[in-house]
């Protein structure tokens, strides 16, 4: 029963769980950051107030950070078997046609957790109170940073990747679900396309907004 | 002389296989668990006959040479497979397909056995769709089926241009079936170099691991031989190129009789030669003959390209010569009629031996669609191989080497004349007679393998229930052993100049000259001496590299291309012997008027088994055919 | 044609192995990619060189003996074809080729470019069958399919074993293969009975023959020879999820 519980497959199961999750909340986050083209801090600051202390939000907070470890977790640990299991490689580059970006996961995967841990160091750790800062005051500290070039840069950077990983992600959790046939595979392919557009355009905006606006 | 005795069931036709399935005799279950049976191959028969007795109960080792048993050639088959199932309300039935198997084979086939292979047949499509075989299915959800061959039924199952493989599939899952449940053990990568025979018995066998180059002894207390055909005695034919006939001819040389070695099917639509290096000729299903038509220039110096020949200036052969069957004149007939525009100078192509197969007019009335509907996976793999597009330009086709229904002598149980050695599928004589039916290789590989051997064995068993495990130290084995190394060791000893399989195509041409779809004693006993030569030449000029304890290609090639240069011998003092002409083996000096076969069944209705003398002439026994139940007829196509 | 060939040689299993250099003249372009190896091999046979060894029977593309890396693609750079089946009308004169055994640690090479594949036979004796006994089966049109499912049944099926998908996946994954044989049982009502026991027996096997796991990167399905789709997967996955 352990084999068929811890399987491969059902790694690969959970990890697109979480990655689904973690595709639902990403919109919600835009939302909340689309609130900074406003001239005036209060609604973000509120929102971002309320996240703090919504009990609710808290326990999808938590599960939120458990996904995210979950997720990276496995990806990490499946990917290191994987490159075990060509122990002589190829001399010739495999040149097999490959879906879009779908060999580079883990990369993009890895650049967009590492600005997820500069994020976590300039906002969510502020929060729980372990770095400097004033927390009720995000929509100053986010003006501050994007006013760096360099970290625009790096943002912008981030976000390209992250929509690289998201356009495979959304069409390759339906079919580790097992949800993919031949009707539904290229709607959902669709739909992973117009996200990974969408979603990290709606970032990038923003400080581009910033910028030309004030 | 051996004692032929067919061990046919008394009784009415339709009667005999009851009657012996209510009289032979069983083996307890409890003793079936000490009774080892070998097996050699896995196609159609072997996977099906090793599935059948571990479910029975017995201990199966089977044998084969390819890296995995799902790569048997019965893989390869591809128009489908024949049951008596009357789906189509058509009026067939057992009787009406046992009669078109007889007159098929040319009235060259034991009656009883042909019967029983028609009986079983529905069952083998039964057991087959449980076993989760995609046959074609009509919308309403029931099993389709195509009319092929020539015969006027619609009695061939089929999965699209694979029906092969499918079967094969299903035939390895119960294999898998049995593997899992410990009661068949798999030997892949296996030559089968000799047959241990101990007391008069088949015993054992010695194998070579193809990789590791060792030499093992396998006992049991009966070995099956379901090894399938020999076609490439001709180098050139639509088997797999390791395809080999090494076990067969190792059981004839421990004493089993070889029936009727030469009678060879050669399929009429292959894909020609292209190269000096080709190393087969691929089958193109037969039925394209359906809506292709077959044709060469009126004139020999045509060498237009085939659109540009107008249709007064095309001789549609076969149309001409056959105007009721036409371009669906049976295979030898078909073959030989190539071969004869060829031979007199119309082929076409590069070496001008193909001739025309032109779906132009099908194209025209049908349409493409349609052509593409039934022949698409056909036309595709022709321009995969030639470059050609078909839908173009005429197909170019010639004959190959195809089936024999020649090979081991068996009786009613599929026993060969040596006490339980068994041969099933292609590698036995007793169904196709002198000719094979489109689609009925798979039926009888499969009834032998599934419905009848594993019924019959149990005959003998019963008698063996009492030895214990044989051991492979007696001195059977020991010498056995001894002349296996040794003759592997003659081979890397040579050291000559000439690879296997340069021989191998030299043997090749010989045998598709002098003993192919038509023979003449002159070209016969020509062939005798230049196949006594080569082989002289062979022992003495034979090149294999490297060493014996190790993965040797050339050496395994080497040992194929010794049996077989003893095996064409055989062949054509067989096709020397016949001086009749029937079903697929043709002596010109027995012809009609119009050039067609005429048999002789005054004195050539028999079996000709040849029993291994030596170094001398092959002794000739012959087991009379007896028609009691259909009258003999000629066959005509005209 | 003129070729140089750089070829992968292995003695056995336990040795190390290197690439080796040929020139080959004489290429005809009617032969198959393994004439061309026949030729070659002639070659050196008759230099008293040991030839390249490799799996091979049938040569019409329906056994699933053969298969290198060639090039950079498994079965070569044309796609809907296996080795056996590839012209070398597809090679230019002068090209260099680079040939590779398939590469994936639950393959091991055996010799040259032949590899040890009986994990795919292992993964089908797992559970790959339905469990009928000859004689057990009812009347054949006892059973009714929908033809729809047939058909897609078929084109599962048409899977031939030869490990392109293996050689091709980043990941050595085996998914396409045992999706193909999860997916012919599971669409037909024969091989309903006991689909849950065979997808998780096949799959535990699967992992135990040390295969890796699915990224969804489609490689497999480019390089399939007979072009079995990405779609089995998901079947595998449903399957597998709904056999608990």
């Amino acid at each position: 029963m352990n084999k068929i519980l811890f399987s491969a497959i059902s790694k690969k199961f959970v990890m697109a769980l979480a990655g689904l999750f973690l595709l639902l909340f990403l919109p919600v986050h835009l939302g909340i950051n689309l609130m900074l083209l406003k001239d005036d801090p209060e609604p973000f600051n509120n929102a971002a107030h309320f996240m703090a202390t919504f009990h609710l939000v808290k326990a999808v907070e938590i599960l939120l950070l458990l996904t995210i470890l979950v997720h990276v977790v496995y990806g990490i640990i499946l990917q290191v078997q994987n490159w075990f299991l060509r122990p002589v490689r190829y001399a010739v580059r495999n040149k097999s046609e490959t879906s879009a970006f779908s060999r580079f996961m883990i990369w993009t995967g890895g650049a967009v957790l590492i600005f997820l841990v500069i994020h976590f160091f300039n906002f969510y750790f502020m929060k729980l109170g372990l770095v400097d800062g004033d927390p009720e005051n995000f929509y100053s500290i986010a003006y501050q940073l994007f006013s760096i070039p360099g970290y625009v840069i790096l943002y912008w950077v981030c976000f390209i990747l992250l929509g690289f990983h998201l356009y495979h992600s959304l069409q390759s959790a339906f079919q580790t679900l097992g949800l993919a046939n031949d009707f539904w595979t290229p709607v959902i392919k669709g739909i992973s396309l117009i996200y990974a557009v969408a979603v990290p355009l709606g970032f990038a905006i923003i400080p581009l907004f910033i910028w030309l606006l004030k | 002389m051996i004692n032929l005795n067919a061990k046919i069931p008394e009784g009415p036709l339709e009667e005999k296989w009851t009657r012996y399935k209510s009289g032979s005799k069983l083996v307890n279950p409890a003793n079936k668990n000490k009774i080892d049976i070998i097996l050699i191959g896995t196609g159609l028969s072997g996977a099906g006959a090793a599935s059948s007795l571990g479910e029975l109960g017995y201990n199966v080792k089977v044998f084969c040479y390819q890296d995995s048993p799902r790569r048997a050639h019965s893989v390869a088959a591809q128009g489908g497979i024949n049951a008596a199932k009357n789906y189509k309300n058509d009026g067939d039935n057992t009787y009406r397909l046992f009669y078109d198997m007889i007159k098929g084979g040319d009235f060259r086939a034991r009656e009883a056995n042909v019967y029983r292979i028609a009986e079983v047949s529905n069952q083998v499509i039964d057991h087959y769709t449980a076993l989760g075989v995609p046959f074609a299915r009509e919308y309403g959800g029931t099993l389709d089926t195509r009319s092929f061959g020539g015969v006027q039924v619609s009695r061939t199952f089929y999965s699209k241009g694979q029906t092969g493989q499918q079967c094969l599939l299903g035939a390895y899952s119960s294999l898998n079936r049995q593997i899992r449940a410990g009661k068949v053990t798999m030997f892949p990568r296996r030559d089968i170099l000799d047959i241990v025979v101990i007391d008069g018995k088949a015993r054992g066998i010695i194998a070579r691991n193809l990789i590791t180059g060792e030499i093992e002894r396998h006992s049991a207390h009966a070995v099956v031989l379901a090894t399938g055909g020999y076609g490439t005695v001709y180098y050139f034919s639509t088997l797999a190129v390791n395809s080999n006939a090494s076990a067969a001819w190792k059981a004839y040389k421990k004493g089993a009789a070889f029936a009727n070695p030469s009678f060879v099917q050669i399929h009429p639509t292959c894909v020609p030669q292209l190269n000096e290096f080709q190393s087969k000729l691929t089958l193109m299903s037969e039925s394209l003959r359906n809506d292709g038509r077959i044709w060469v220039p009126k004139n020999k110096d045509d060498k237009r390209p085939a659109n540009d020949i107008p249709e007064e200036d095309r001789d549609y052969y076969l149309e001409r010569r056959y105007p009721t069957f036409g371009n669906l004149v049976p295979r030898d007939v078909a073959s030989r009629a190539a071969k004869e525009r060829c031979d007199a100078g119309y082929g076409v192509g590069k070496t001008g031996l193909a001739v025309n197969l032109d779906f132009r007019d099908a194209i025209k009335k049908q349409g493409k669609d349609a052509i593409e509907n039934k022949y698409g996976n056909l036309f595709e793999m022709y321009k995969d191989i030639t470059g050609i597009d078909s839908y173009e330009e005429p197909m170019q086709i010639y004959p190959a080497g195809h089936y024999t229904m020649g090979g081991l002598w068996v009786d009613y149980e599929l026993m060969t004349t040596v006490p339980g050695l068994y041969a099933i599928g292609e590698a036995n004589f007793s169904d196709h007679g002198a000719n094979r039916l489109g689609a009925s290789s798979l039926m009888q590989a499969a009834g032998d393998g599934y419905f009848i051997l594993p019924v019959t064995i149990n005959n003998y068993l019963s008698g063996e229930i009492r030895i214990p495990r044989i051991p492979t130290t007696g001195a059977e084995f020991e010498e056995a052993e001894k002349s296996v190394r040794e003759r592997i060791k003659k081979f890397l000893s040579i050291k000559g100049k000439q690879a296997a399989s340069s021989f191998h195509k030299r043997l090749g041409k010989i045998m598709w000259d002098y003993c192919g779809m038509k023979r003449n004693e002159e070209g016969l006993k020509k062939a005798l001496v230049l196949v006594a030569e080569l082989k002289k030449e062979f022992w003495s000029d034979l090149l294999v590299p490297g060493e014996g304890a190790d993965l040797n290609q050339e050496l395994e090639k080497a040992g194929r291309v010794a049996d077989f240069l003893e095996l064409a011998w055989l062949m054509i003092t067989d096709a020397l012997n016949r001086k009749e002409s029937c079903g697929a083996h043709f002596r010109e000096e027995s012809q009609t008027e119009d050039g067609e076969a005429r048999r002789i069944d005054s004195e050539y209705s028999y079996v000709a088994a040849w029993e291994y003398n030596g170094e001398n002439e092959p002794i000739l026994n012959k087991e009379p055919l007896k028609f009691e139940f259909v009258e003999l007829k000629e066959r005509s196509y005209k | 044609m003129k070729l140089r060939l750089k070829i992968w040689r292995q003695k056995n299993a336990k040795t190390k192995g290197a690439f080796a250099f040929y020139d080959l003249d004489g290429v005809s372009p009617d032969m198959s990619f393994l004439e061309m190896l026949d030729s070659l091999n002639k070659k050196l046979i008759e230099e008293g060189k040991d030839p390249i060894a490799f799996d091979h029977d049938c040569r019409e593309g329906i056994c699933g003996s053969c298969g290198m890396f060639i090039n950079g693609y498994p079965h070569g750079p044309v796609p809907g074809l296996t080795t056996c089946l590839l012209s070398m009308r597809y090679f230019k004169d002068g090209e260099k080729i680079v040939i590779e055994p398939w590469r994936a640690k639950p393959f091991p090479v055996i010799k040259d470019l032949i590899v040890d594949r009986s994990a795919f036979d292992k993964i089908q004796i797992a559970g790959g069958f339905i469990s009928v006994t000859a004689g057990a089966a009812s009347e054949a049109n006892s059973i009714l399919v929908r033809k729809k499912k047939s058909d897609e049944a078929f084109d599962s099926a048409i899977c031939i074993g030869c490990g392109a998908c293996v050689a091709a996946c980043k990941n050595a994954s085996a998914m396409l293969f045992v999706s193909a044989k999860i997916s012919q049982f599971a669409l037909l009502p024969q091989g309903r009975p006991e689909a849950k026991e065979r997808v998780r027996a096949m799959i535990v096997e699967m992992d135990k023959q040390g295969f890796g796991t699915c990224s969804n990167t489609g490689a497999c399905e480019a390089q399939c020879p007979k072009k079995i789709k990405l779609t089995n997967i998901a079947r595998l996955n449903r399957e597998y999820y709904s056999a608990f």
